[in-house]
């Protein structure tokens, strides 16, 4: 069967006036229908913007500038902009960090959900505003008639996405984009939102791209996990795998950052320095700087990725056979 | 919030009294109430007569009062020139200064939107950038100038538009309006376009900033995610996002446009409050000017309480310091 | 020297180098400025000189016209003065009133913004007040009634001869709440900073802490908006002038000249209105570049409003 989504080679560069920087850098992952992958790193690592670039969204001076985001058969960063717009809030749904700023302050709940319903689909406001009601209800939200006439300040951020989460079903799409959806909310909302997530999918069988940098939110959620560093994928694998036994050096710091699964006895560890800016990416393996393993050889050649152990879990590292665990 | 309004009402009270002082203090020291009812041929006892009569002999404060309550009263002393009460001239002024004004907001509001819109869509093009640069050029211009080629291009060399004047008014319940008839109107279009060259650039650029910073925001972003057509990203949802900072703005800054009546009316000798106040200052006639400046700082201390007071209840941050 | 050299080791030296707009807006502002200075010398004429104005030479239009005179470049004006001198004085005389005037806004608002700014409390709400009110209030509306007051107060004849302190006074008090709102914005923000705190727990008093340690800092959106504020006042000053509630014709200014000569361009004599005109725009213009450039350099927090 083939996939529903299918990432190659994908490179964005950002257009400068010195010349071209190159964001992300040849990045292939699939998605199957109805499959979840989280897309983790540092901010910075290219995850919005890969997850951007899938419906054509990336904020100027950004633009694709190779490989192919086959989608239900289609080449999406072939489309011309009408066909690319029928996908958008259509097929592919999306899902933003902060609710507060996602939602037009001037307009009702009301209008921001019909005029999704009305661009995709030729029925009436009225039965736009129905189906609307009807996936208030799906996301659990009291009174789903009341909020329909109400403006998005008057609700609190918990709230305000959940909304966006309905915003989202109500065209039933086949993929949903959450980009890093309860960052900005508090601790004790965000796991009611990933929660309402996650069977949301399942039960209707979307695929999920997850993006975060919150390693402990994916493990819970996804059943893939793809690791970026500096524009590029450095692992990636079934959850299961990538949490009990990571490869790459910086997934493995990542884990240990992480005080999940420890003895209250055990330190916290930390990876050493900063991810490098676009502008100064090292030569090489772009972590080698920070690596605790690494040797002369990480500074001359691009490590690619590779499977490991089980075929479908591959890492990006020269010293694999060096590395214990 | 309703101590605010009090607050603000009695400011308000307070700012009208000090420009009633100022106003009478003018009075009092270079008008000359007798001359302005007698004339000069009268002899020095007559005039002293007079003046103990007038009570222009009471103490300054005791005068004051009385000119208080005389303004309360609606009597603003009498013009000298016109021999009517110097309220009754200003009111008969005023619908020209008005429609002035009216005839050049409507050029801004349906000029700089589309024109600072289009700029802020596509930046790059060269009609944008040219709006841009002819936009600086413009704040440079001033207003008189602008007056001065508009007639020479349209009223004199090409003869299109009539120049000086208002041309035939109307009589509406006591408004001499000249927006009712053809002539009118085409008295009123340079004018109009004059006055509102003083706020074009500013307007276009402020929409253009306006626009841009709301295409940035997320919510449009998100816009373009649900997959909306673009039309209704940019004018409906960008649009009514500008259209709120914009307006407020233009609210405020009305007021500007009514400073400006003075040099456009000037110009096209238009027959408004600017063209009678600088004929009353030419005739030395002091109760015309005192009225001027009275009826002026009233009408914007109203304008600057109300706009304060609708502010109040649109932001609640005013409202909370307004309480305190 | 060392000054000097930091000067042009400044990033702010550094983009003007590369902004080619920045450099010819100073250059010919500065040009305007040295030739306005040195009109008794540059100008070919002397139009206060009563004695060399004959009337008989008004309106001779410009020496390439038909018509035209060699000795009168720009032509003559309706009283008969050469035209080129007569802008030159005319400029140097709106130079004068419009410094002088943000000089003296500047120095009333920076007063008054560091007394509120520093003080704060009761005095504080009791200025940003007044200042409120007058900012309310269009500066132009305050400038025409006031030059009208003084006109009436002090009669025709003598206004004219303290016309240039007088408008001076005017401008300058009609515009100084953009200057106390300013600064008592950029004073609020250093008070808290560490080097006041400092400087308070070291003792110095307050007087010394406000003028030498805060004023300092409060100077880069002073000067961005004292740009503004020089062509602001340059064309209050023609507003005024136009409106003969300015300087008179007998020593005028770019704005009376355009006054005197606009009826006389439906007659023909355009160059009267014209030259004077386009003067005026060119130093307002090229004032409002380098002030657009000054801003986007030094970019400081400006009060919007």
């Amino acid at each position: 069967m083939a996939h529903l989504l299918e990432v190659n080679d994908l490179e964005v560069n950002f257009a400068l006036r010195w010349g071209d920087l190159t964001a992300i850098d040849g990045v292939s992952f699939t998605l199957d229908k109805g499959e979840k992958l989280g897309l983790v790193g540092e901010s910075g690592a290219g995850k919005s913007v890969t997850g951007f670039s899938i419906i054509n969204l990336i904020s100027k001076p950004g633009y694709i500038s190779g490989g192919s985001i086959i989608f239900e058969g289609r080449d999406l960063s072939r489309l011309r902009r009408e066909e690319m717009r029928r996908i958008r809030g259509d097929r592919i749904s999306m899902i933003f960090q902060d609710p507060m700023m996602t939602l037009n302050p001037v307009f009702t709940i009301g209008t921001q959900m019909a005029e999704t319903v009305l661009a995709h689909r030729n029925v009436s406001r009225h039965d736009a505003l129905d189906l609307a009601l009807d996936k208030l209800e799906k996301v659990y939200i009291p009174s789903p008639e009341k909020r329909l006439t109400q403006y998005p300040h008057e609700m609190s951020g918990g709230m305000r996405q959940r909304i966006v989460v309905a915003i989202a079903l109500l065209t039933d799409p086949a993929l949903i984009i959450a980009d890093e959806p309860t960052t900005a909310l508090d601790v004790t909302i965000q796991a009611g939102i990933m929660d309402l997530l996650q069977e949301l999918c399942d039960a209707e069988n979307m695929g999920l791209i997850l993006i975060t940098h919150d390693l402990a939110v994916v493990s819970q959620v996804t059943e893939k996990i793809a690791v970026m560093y500096a524009g590029r994928i450095i692992e990636m694998g079934p959850t299961e795998e990538i949490v009990n036994r990571p490869r790459h050096p910086y997934t493995k710091g990542l884990i240990n950052s992480l005080p999940w699964g420890r003895k209250a006895a055990d330190r916290l560890t930390q990876i050493p320095g900063m991810m490098p800016t676009l502008t100064d990416i090292p030569p090489g393996c772009a972590f080698h700087p920070r690596c605790t393993v690494s040797e002369a050889h990480c500074l001359e050649k691009r490590p690619d990725l590779q499977p490991d152990r089980a075929r479908d879990h591959v890492v990006a590292c020269h010293n694999l056979g060096m590395l214990k665990g | 919030m309703f101590a605010f309004i009090v607050r603000r009402v009695i400011q308000s009270i307070i700012v009208m009294l000090v420009i009633s002082f100022i106003g009478f203090s003018v009075q009092h020291n270079i008008g000359d109430p007798v001359r302005d009812m007698v004339g000069i041929r009268v002899s020095v006892a007559e005039r002293e007569a007079l003046r103990d009569k007038l009570g222009l002999n009471d103490p300054f404060l005791t005068q004051y009062f009385r000119f208080v309550r005389n303004a309360l009263h609606g009597d603003l002393g009498t013009s000298y020139f016109h021999s009517k009460p110097a309220l009754d001239v200003i009111l008969s002024k005023a619908p020209a200064t008005l429609e002035l004004v009216f005839g050049s907001s409507v050029i801004i509001l349906v000029f700089t939107f589309p024109v600072g819109i289009y700029s802020a869509l596509r930046p790059r093009s060269w009609f944008s950038r040219f709006v841009m640069g002819a936009s600086t050029v413009g704040v440079a211009v001033p207003v008189f100038l602008t007056a001065i080629a508009l007639i020479y291009v349209f009223g004199v060399e090409l003869n299109w538009l009539p120049a000086y004047g208002r041309g035939e008014t109307v009589n509406v319940y006591g408004w001499e309006s000249g927006l009712l008839t053809m002539d009118g109107i085409r008295h009123l279009i340079l004018p109009s376009i004059s006055l509102s060259s003083i706020m074009l650039p500013l307007y276009i650029r402020l929409i253009r900033s306006e626009m841009m910073e709301v295409l940035e925001t997320d919510y449009i972003k998100y816009a373009w995610a649900k997959g909306l057509h673009r039309k209704r990203i940019w004018l409906v949802h960008a649009f009514k996002n500008t259209l709120l900072p914009v307006v407020t703005v233009f609210g405020v800054e009305i007021g500007i446009l009514f400073a400006f009546t003075l040099l456009t009316e000037t110009v096209f000798q238009w027959q408004g409050m600017g063209f009678m106040f600088l004929e009353a200052v030419e005739r030395s006639d002091t109760a015309l000017l005192v009225a001027y400046l009275v009826v002026v700082g009233a009408m914007f201390v109203v304008i600057n309480t109300l706009v304060d007071i609708v502010y109040g209840f649109i932001n609640p941050m005013v409202r909370v310091t307004g309480v305190k | 020297m060392n000054t000097w050299k930091r000067f042009k080791d400044s990033y702010f030296f550094y983009s003007f180098k590369r902004d080619p707009l920045a450099i010819v807006s100073s250059a010919v502002f500065f040009f305007l400025v040295a030739v306005a200075f040195l009109a008794p010398v540059v100008a070919p004429h002397d139009p206060y000189d009563t004695a060399t104005i004959d009337i008989l030479d008004a309106e001779i239009p410009p020496s390439w016209m038909e018509g035209g005179e060699e000795e009168f470049w720009l032509g003559t004006d309706i009283q008969g003065r050469d035209l080129f001198s007569t802008m030159l004085y005319g400029l140097r005389t709106s130079v004068i009133i419009g410094l002088g005037a943000v000089i003296f806004q500047a120095v009333v608002g920076i007063f008054v913004g560091l007394i509120s700014g520093y003080l704060g409390g009761k005095i504080d709400s009791f200025l940003m007040r007044v200042a409120d009110i007058q900012f309310s209030i269009p500066y132009l509306i305050v400038a025409i009634i006031a030059s009208a007051v003084f006109q009436l107060a002090f009669g025709v004849g003598r206004f004219e001869e303290l016309a240039m302190p007088l408008l001076i006074l005017i401008i300058g008090m009609s515009e100084w709440p953009k200057y106390a709102r300013t600064v008592r914005a950029s004073v609020l923000g250093e008070r808290k900073k560490e080097y006041v705190e400092a400087a308070r727990v070291i003792g110095l008093n307050r007087r010394l802490i406000m003028f030498r340690h805060i004023l300092p800092n409060t100077m880069t959106p002073v000067l961005v908006i004292s740009t503004i504020q020089v062509a602001q006042a340059v064309m209050s000053e023609a507003a005024l002038s136009f409106l003969g509630l300015g300087m008179p014709i007998t020593k005028p200014s770019l704005g009376s000249l355009i006054n005197a000569g606009f009826e006389y361009v439906f007659s023909g004599s355009w160059w009267i209105t014209f030259f004077p005109g386009l003067l005026l725009v060119t130093f307002t213009l090229v004032i409002i570049l380098f002030g657009d450039w000054m801003r986007d350099v030094l970019n400081p927090k400006l009060y919007k409003g």
